[in-house]
């Protein structure tokens, strides 16, 4: 029986701009490390409630977040470069969220995903922290109550794409500093 | 059939507690009553341990707040449930808001331990005699009991909401 | 040697560990936070902390007309939103005395068990997945997004449904529902089976959960458990049987009870629940048939809000829109309890109503809440890796416990 070979789907990145010639290319450290970075993503899922079970549609077998290289989920903040924060995010647990964005270490990037956690959603109330941005800075803001996982895919990709273009030792930079200064960061 | 479920727990409670029974009423499929916050307890008691009533199920708790009762204004719920024979009873007390304390249920049924902990939490009611009577929902920093009518539901933090255009 | 048994039997020399257990961790999944006083790998003590989605579900609905309260219940227990829409619904149909026609108690049957088998397929692959078993849970998950499709179908969202109206449904099911249900009824026996082969009868799986996280009847009982927790302890209180709603006493059906009230026992009365939840389904759908067709609601105008394009064409309907909106329709004064059998147990609504747009207060009855309590004293002496299988098993939902 001959076996037909159907073509791959799989995309591979393709390599970043640069000069080639003979034996050699060169290209910025920057966009190669951009490459590195963008496709390979470690996330921290902070999932605290319904968006949580969104976000485990979009890791399972359906829509399988692994196709865009961030299926190595990291439970440990100081080795994730994405903190992901799913869900309501109360008073209470606003310090831990911080503490957990703290312990990160760069690059790192923030997604929040759902109404409640970009800024608190239908929960208008004495308890629950209007928008996570009051007290980390965010990157990418997914809207949606809870929103579908082609959003969270779509996010991720946004996220990407920072990751791609950012310059290596972004936190040198005085921009940096002093967004992070104005959330009494460091 | 439901009243005669009312008057048979009512004539017993009476028998037993006297003017401690407040009320009795029917309301939909539940017979409620009122009793007096000093005999709550061993009213709870009573109709957990009698062999013929028997509601050994603490359902749920709630505390109330009804603002403009003086004298009466904060209260607690309890709803009980013989497995059994499938019946429901539900009983309510009620006391002034400066004096907000009712004996503990937590000796009677394990589940009214964190039940009481948070109607402390949103009320503010001190239940007397509980292990362990601190918040449980919100934070302990907190300065109010945020489930009484006077509060406000909102954060209070938005500017971004205009009260002009929204009848809140 | 010896001198190694004085050590672990002496009291002076034993040193405890504290280990802080959440509020974020991955094995817990969702928020609980559990300090534990270690004796090596047993647990001496545990106090649980909670509150960390706290979000005043009981405050907004004081606030809140009653239909704008359904959006609040589906964040409650987001594994199956569906049954908490439902039991506000009825609820609300109680206070008003509503009957509702037989068509959509029997719609809402097949809805309601179906969020059921959402739910218990989380639980369960998660269960698996404590135990180092993967895939279950990445096979599982694949039918309940099929689940996800038919919600979809009928109301559009995926997870928090807002499914139904006070009074009924939306709009009928498309005949693309109807297919979609039937095949799913047909396509899930055969996953169901597949997963059950996965863990019902493997060594590891038995091995890592009988005997973890037992609770005695009586226990379970004082602790206020209900649901399949409590059904694994072995006592048989259903809602759906012992005070029948939305026409549950037309239905044949057991209830699967467990004797030791362990890990094992609650994973398989989930199991069984899931094949007693088709078999409901399967004679809703045949029930179904006899039923007069196109009847979706009760004929309540005051309540029922009416579909959005009679109220831009239609004088009547866009009246009563304004009049629910506006909350000027008349709501009897009074209270009741009404009570749904949940993914996790009684989920019963205390509603006290004064006439008003809003209820005056709304107590939600929430099963996770009220027997989570139980966890601390039912992981004294065991294992750290049995508690978190324990608690996974118990189904635990953060938003739920929380309020």
């Amino acid at each position: 029986m001959g076996i037909e070979v159907k073509k791959s789907k799989i995309e591979v990145v393709s390599a970043p701009t640069g000069h080639e010639g003979p034996g050699f290319f060169a290209t910025s450290l920057d966009k190669a490390v951009g490459m590195a970075r963008k496709n390979s993503l470690w996330p921290l899922p902070f999932a605290t409630s319904c968006c949580g079970i969104e976000f485990m549609a979009t890791m399972a077998s359906h829509y399988d977040l692994g196709r865009f290289g961030a299926e190595r989920l990291s439970f440990s903040p100081r080795q994730a470069d994405l903190l992901m924060v799913m869900g309501t995010i109360a008073k209470k647990m606003g310090p831990v969220l911080r503490q957990v964005y703290e312990q990160m270490a760069e690059p790192k990037w923030v997604l929040s995903m759902g109404a409640c956690a970009s800024s608190g959603g239908i929960f208008d109330t004495y308890s629950v922290l209007q928008g996570i941005d009051r007290i980390i800075p965010v990157d990418v803001y997914i809207p949606g109550c809870p929103p579908r996982p082609e959003q969270v895919l779509d996010g991720i990709l946004q996220i990407q794409k920072l990751a791609a273009s950012e310059s290596i030792r972004r936190r040198d930079t005085p921009e940096y500093k002093e967004m992070l200064a104005k959330y009494g960061l460091e | 059939m439901e009243n005669t479920l009312l008057d048979s727990i009512h004539n017993r409670l009476k028998e037993k507690f006297g003017a401690g029974i407040l009320a009795a009423e029917q309301q939909r499929d539940f017979p409620v009553f009122t009793v007096g916050r000093d005999v709550i307890h061993d009213v709870l008691k009573f109709l957990r341990d009698d062999n013929d009533l028997a509601f050994g199920f603490l359902t749920t708790m709630c505390g109330l707040n009804y603002p403009d009762n003086k004298g009466k204004e904060l209260g607690v719920m309890y709803q009980l449930h013989n497995l059994h024979k499938n019946e429901r009873v539900r009983l309510k007390t009620f006391f002034p808001v400066n004096d907000p304390k009712v004996p503990t249920a937590t000796d009677l049924y394990a589940s009214a331990n964190w039940m009481e902990r948070q109607e402390y939490d949103f009320f503010g009611i001190i239940f007397t005699g509980h292990p362990n009577l601190k918040r449980i929902l919100n934070m302990d920093e907190m300065t109010y009991h945020p489930m009484r009518k006077e509060y406000p539901l909102e954060d209070g933090t938005r500017e971004d909401k205009d009260n002009t255009m929204f009848g809140r | 040697m010896a001198e190694l048994k004085d050590i672990k039997e002496g009291t002076e020399e034993k040193e405890y560990q504290t280990l802080n257990l959440g509020p974020t961790h991955p094995a817990t999944h969702g928020i609980f936070q559990n300090v534990l006083k270690m004796d090596g790998e047993i647990i001496v003590e545990a106090e649980s902390t909670i509150g960390y989605i706290h979000r005043a579900f009981e405050k907004i609905a004081e606030r809140r007309p009653y239909y704008q309260i359904t959006t609040l219940t589906d964040r409650m227990n987001y594994c199956s939103s569906p049954i908490n829409n439902m039991g506000w619904h009825m609820t609300v149909e109680k206070l008003l005395d509503v009957k509702l026609p037989k068509r959509v108690e029997y719609m809402r049957v097949i809805i309601m068990e179906l969020s059921r088998i959402a739910d218990h397929v989380i639980c369960n692959s998660v269960i698996g997945v404590d135990t180092g078993a993967m895939t279950g849970f990445l096979y599982i998950f694949q039918q309940r997004e099929l689940i996800y499709e038919i919600f979809e179908a009928i109301c559009g969202a995926r997870l928090t449904t807002n499914i139904g109206r006070i009074g009924g449904f939306e709009r009928d099911f498309s005949p693309e529902v109807w297919e979609k249900i039937n095949r799913f009824i047909d396509g899930f026996p055969k996953a169901l089976k597949e997963f059950e082969n996965l863990l019902v009868r493997n060594r590891i799986f038995m091995d890592r959960t009988i005997n973890c996280g037992p609770i005695t009847a009586e226990k379970a009982l004082s602790y206020g458990f209900t649901g399949p927790n409590l059904r694994a302890a072995g006592v048989d209180y259903d809602v759906r049987v012992m005070n029948p709603y939305s026409s549950y006493e037309d239905f044949e059906f057991t209830i699967p009870l467990g004797t030791q009230g362990d890990t094992y026992d609650r994973f398989m009365v989930r199991e069984e629940e899931m094949w007693q939840s088709i078999s409901i389904i399967r004679q809703a759908l045949d029930k179904l048939k006899k039923e007069p067709k196109d009847v979706y609601h009760a004929e309540v105008p005051e309540f029922y809000l009416p579909p959005k394009e009679d109220v831009y064409n239609n004088m009547e309907a866009l009246i009563y829109h304004f009049k629910i909106v506006m909350g000027e329709s008349d709501v009897p004064v009074g209270e009741v309890y009404h009570a749904v059998e949940g993914g996790n147990g009684e989920l019963g609504f205390y509603l006290i109503s004064d006439g008003g747009r809003a209820p005056f207060r709304l107590h939600f009855r929430r099963p996770c809440f009220i027997y989570y309590q139980a966890y601390t004293e039912m992981i004294k002496g065991a294992f750290l890796s049995d508690a978190i299988l324990t608690m996974s098993s118990m189904n635990v939902i953060a938003g739920e416990l929380d309020a």
